[in-house]
């Protein structure tokens, strides 16, 4: 199959779907690879390197969609390039399907396969091709780059001669993907970072990346795990305790970076207007929801705006794109492991598979159907919390040490009770002679117990090893029998004593040798 | 030496006996423990030898010195990674002379009282029977741990009733050699008992190894004590009761760690899973030296857990090394033993020792299971059952139930391992398809040594 990637025709996107490397991968499916001439231009890629990479360049967009059976994009196709599908050709690019009727029409229409990398499962097989993570990732490093840029004052705290310099506070709402890279990103520059999500499960995570976790106290908290992890729309005696937490947080914060999305909806509004207000002067807001009508009540959209009391706010939309040759490599990989998935043979041949999880969901129009929504995947993409059983008082647990005491006790007794039956049956045939011997084996076996159970874990070879010497005392045996009888017992009595000897010379010298080797630090 | 002293010098080297094994309570005590036996033993061959009962001729002289050259070069010569064979290689002696001891004293007519003589039979009947099982049972362990048998476990159809059989017709035997059948009774007991030791020990596979050591310990020990009664020894009686409990209860401490009943693991075949073992999600995804090394740079804190795949590879000096260089950078290294990792009961520690990695940084699974969550890495290097999280997420497991050490929990974990397959059990190990867990295919020590190079 030949897979074709064309230049983006959005304005501003610096991206591209293919990079001489992706390509290299790609050609080992057994694909064929092409390229639009200057499609990596903005991405540092020159089609000379393309060349070296075995991929062959065509000089029109128009050419491109002519040959390429496949056409890998970043951006949704414009109409116009949406009408050149056919039955024969597949498409593979951001879809937005539940926002771009015209587009699924189109796909049906035309009966071409279109695959939304927006609509990949979350599922751990699919992470590699996950290209919402790859490009989140992205957008939660740039954000903190971009507040930087627009912050007047040093990230990390220092002692200088010229003087103290406080470190800065940042607040990141919306612990996903881009949420985390943002904590982990304002972390390693020096700052104080705090963050919130409604999912209380990521506090954890959140914790892991270095940053405060803002805890509300509230009952009715959502499992992220029910929504494939991703949040839920809140409640709103939820929100309104939201708000007053960041309320409080406003004065204080010298960085917001909100990232907190629902799928399929409007971007919740976390950062009033009066939240900016309160906030110093100098202060920046980034909001990475901004596409979607944003976090902050005074963001505008692909703008950056300062407000009336001094306060920074950003909202860019084209993170990912600002550091065009990074994702350009991750979104290219994820295209890479997509083609993967669709070719698994490796002989070029592309098996659209509708039985595959990962393909059936992300696949919007195929044989001149609609296939979105997907119907649920077989696999939950997060395993349910299982409720935990209730914790248990003091006083049942004291009761139940004791039933369990008391049961161990009666063990013990009724143990004893047949073991003394047992005595008194040997006792009552056994000669008098043999009882003397037996009592010295009875108590033998009881101090054994005794002193064996205090032997440490970490000496049970040498144990062996110096059991294995002492039960040499057979030897003994071996001695006393030695001139007492023919030369049959004296053969064998010599062997025994022979044998016996090894063993404890043996067994000794090696516990020796172990116990020497075991040294504290 | 009257024999009034002689009982005297058997009391001390009891006592000493005692204070031997009990001085294994810490490593620092174990060394002197150990004198405590040698000096003990000493004492009781000397009182013997010096006794009434014992001529001194110049053939036991040079018997002795013959053993004690074998045993010392023996002793030297043995690598920490083939103690288990040697432990089992020394249980078959004391089982053979247990064996020649019975019937040596069935050649040795006595006379004495009706009762006695009954008494005085079944003794030798007894010792005899204990010591052949140890004696074939310690061979074929002997055989399965150095590797010269095959470590599957044998399945004879039948075997239960196969057994059953033996030690009916054992039983029988016994009736008519003690109604005066003829030694030949005891003879023909003797090849049968042969039999059932090999069998017992050739039907375990050998993942229940520690148990099976364990319990040919304990065997031997009743070998001794069951010679004892019939020479009227208190001594051996006393060392043989010593030895057989230390082994019973070193076998019920090994199962414990495994789940499993003694009397099943002694029977012999691997538990049945009761239903559809639970559906793994994910793949195995593989890591190379560099990607351990980042990780390991990164680390605080560092758990490794070894299995018997690290005594395969020969890998533990290599293990040391590796230790070394992170404490020297500054990172909690610490190493998490289960008590069935290996082929022997310690036999981990015994090996880090060998490397001379400290005792004080080698935890057990109790001391360190709780820890895991706190932990950046944790390195598993081949071991496999003893960190697979089916003992607890799976009930059809055949180890359901298994205390296993929570590896999983640690923020990552890489698995050192030969190929992709499964552990001794045959049981897939959903750990390895975990989201943390890292695959580092290869020999253990080759994948070691390749992140000593790039660590300094």
């Amino acid at each position: 199959m030949i897979i074709g990637v064309p230049t983006e025709t959005t304005a501003g996107e610096m991206r591209v779907a293919m990079t001489p490397s992706s390509a290299e991968q790609i050609q080992k499916l057994g694909h064929t690879c092409l390229i639009q001439a200057g499609a990596g231009k903005n991405a540092q890629f020159s089609d000379a390197d393309y060349e070296a990479a075995g991929v062959t360049v065509v000089k029109t967009a128009t050419e491109l969609w002519k040959q390429a059976d496949v056409i890998a994009k970043v951006r949704p196709p414009s109409t116009a390039e949406a009408k050149k599908l056919n039955k024969d050709k597949t498409l593979i690019s951001f879809a937005y399907p539940a926002q771009n009727q015209e587009l699924l029409d189109l796909g049906k229409n035309k009966g071409a396969s279109v695959v939304a990398m927006d609509m990949v499962p979350r599922i751990s097989r699919a992470q590699k091709m996950d290209a919402l993570s790859s490009m989140a990732n992205i957008a939660g490093y740039r954000s903190v780059i971009e507040a930087g840029n627009n912050f007047g004052r040093f990230f990390t705290g220092q002692i200088t001669a010229a003087g103290k310099v406080p470190p800065a506070k940042v607040l990141v709402i919306g612990a996903g993907v881009a949420g985390l890279a943002a904590i982990g990103t304002a972390q390693s520059l020096g700052a104080i970072v705090r963050a919130f999500d409604v999912r209380p499960e990521v506090s954890e995570q959140i914790e892991s990346m270095g940053a405060e976790f803002l805890f509300l106290d509230f009952d009715d908290a959502s499992d992220g795990a029910e929504t494939g992890g991703y949040a839920a729309p809140s409640s709103p005696e939820f929100r309104e305790k939201q708000l007053e937490c960041f309320r409080a947080q406003a004065p204080e914060i010298d960085i917001v970076i909100t990232t907190a999305l629902i799928p399929g909806r409007d971007a919740p509004k976390l950062w009033l207007k009066d939240m900016v207000e309160a906030m110093r002067p100098g202060s920046v807001v980034v909001d990475l929801a901004a596409e979607r009508g944003g976090n902050c009540d005074l963001t505008v959209m692909d703008e950056k705006i300062v407000s009336k009391n001094g306060v920074t706010i950003v909202g860019y939309t084209d993170f990912p794109s600002r550091m065009s040759a990074q994702s350009s490599e991750l979104y290219s990989t994820n295209i890479r492991h997509l083609l993967t998935d669709l070719t698994p043979e490796k002989d070029g041949v592309i098996d659209h598979n509708m039985e595959d999880d990962v393909i059936r969901g992300a696949t919007i129009t195929h044989a001149g159907e609609i296939t979105f929504p997907p119907p649920p995947p077989k696999i939950q993409a997060i395993a349910a919390q299982k409720p935990k059983a209730p914790e248990k008082t003091a006083e049942e647990i004291a009761t139940e040490e004791a039933v369990s005491l008391k049961k161990a006790g009666q063990k013990q007794i009724g143990l004893l009770a047949i073991g003394g039956l047992l005595m008194l049956l040997v006792g009552h045939y056994a000669p008098a002679s043999f009882m003397q011997h037996f009592i010295v084996f009875v108590l033998s076996c009881f101090i054994g117990f005794q002193v064996i159970w205090n032997v440490s874990h970490a000496l049970h070879t040498p144990l062996m090893a110096v059991t294995n010497a002492i039960s040499g005392i057979i030897i003994l045996g071996a001695l006393l029998q030695i001139d007492s009888g023919g030369f049959i017992v004296t053969l064998l009595a010599s062997v025994s004593v022979l044998i016996a000897t090894i063993n404890i010379v043996g067994g000794f010298m090696v516990t020796r040798r172990m116990l020497q080797m075991f040294q504290k630090s | 030496m009257s024999l009034g002293l002689q009982t005297a010098a058997y009391i001390a080297a009891a006592v000493l006996f005692i204070l031997s094994l009990g001085g294994l309570s810490n490593q620092e005590s174990a060394k002197r423990a150990v004198w405590f036996g040698i000096v003990g033993m000493a004492i009781a061959i000397f009182a013997t030898i010096l006794g009434p009962q014992v001529k001194i001729g110049p053939l036991l002289i040079i018997i002795l010195i013959i053993g004690a050259v074998i045993g010392t070069t023996v002793a030297k010569r043995v690598e920490m990674t083939g103690m288990p064979q040697l432990v089992a290689a020394l249980h078959c002696f004391v089982g053979l002379a247990a064996v020649f001891i019975g019937i040596n004293s069935d050649l040795t007519v006595v006379d004495l009282a009706p009762a006695e003589a009954v008494i005085h039979e079944v003794e030798v009947f007894l010792g005899v029977f204990i010591g052949a099982i140890t004696f074939t049972g310690s061979i074929v362990a002997y055989g399965k741990l150095a590797g010269k048998l095959d470590g599957k476990a044998l399945i004879l159809p039948g075997r239960h009733m196969l057994n059953l059989a033996m030690v009916a017709v054992t039983f029988i035997l016994l009736m008519m050699y003690m109604n005066h059948a003829g030694s030949w009774t005891l003879y023909l007991m003797t090849l049968i008992a042969f039999v059932i030791g090999a069998h017992l020990v050739l039907a375990i596979g050998g993942a229940d190894m520690p148990v099976v050591v364990s319990m040919l310990n304990s065997y031997s020990g009743w070998a001794a004590a069951a010679t004892g009664f019939l020479l009227g020894n208190d001594l051996l009686i006393v060392t043989g009761a010593l030895v057989g409990s230390s082994g019973a209860i070193l076998s019920y401490i090994m199962c414990k760690a495994m789940n499993r009943q003694f009397l099943s693991v002694i029977l012999g075949g691997f538990g049945t899973a009761s239903g559809p073992a639970m559906e793994i999600e994910g793949e195995q995804i593989a890591i190379d030296a560099d990607g351990v090394v980042t990780a390991l740079n990164d680390a605080e804190d560092i758990i490794i857990v070894p299995g018997y795949g690290m005594a395969v590879a020969q890998a533990q000096q290599s293990v040391s090394e590796l230790t070394r260089r992170l404490k020297a950078k500054g990172k909690k290294v610490r190493f998490a033993i289960h008590p069935v990792a290996g082929r022997l009961p310690g036999h981990m520690n015994v090996l880090l020792a060998e490397a001379k990695v400290p005792y004080d940084i080698v935890f057990e699974m109790d001391e360190v299971n709780d820890d895991f969550p706190e932990v950046d890495v944790v390195i598993v290097i081949g071991s496999n059952d003893i960190v697979n999280p089916a003992a607890q997420e799976d009930p059809n497991s055949p180890i359901a139930g298994m205390p296993v050490l929570e590896v999983w929990k640690a923020k990552q974990v890489f698995v050192s391992k030969r190929g992709q397959g499964t552990g001794y059990s045959g049981i897939e190990n959903p750990l390895f398809f975990k989201e943390n867990t890292r695959m580092f295919y290869g020999d253990a020590k080759a994948s070691l040594d390749q992140l000593l190079q790039q660590i300094s």
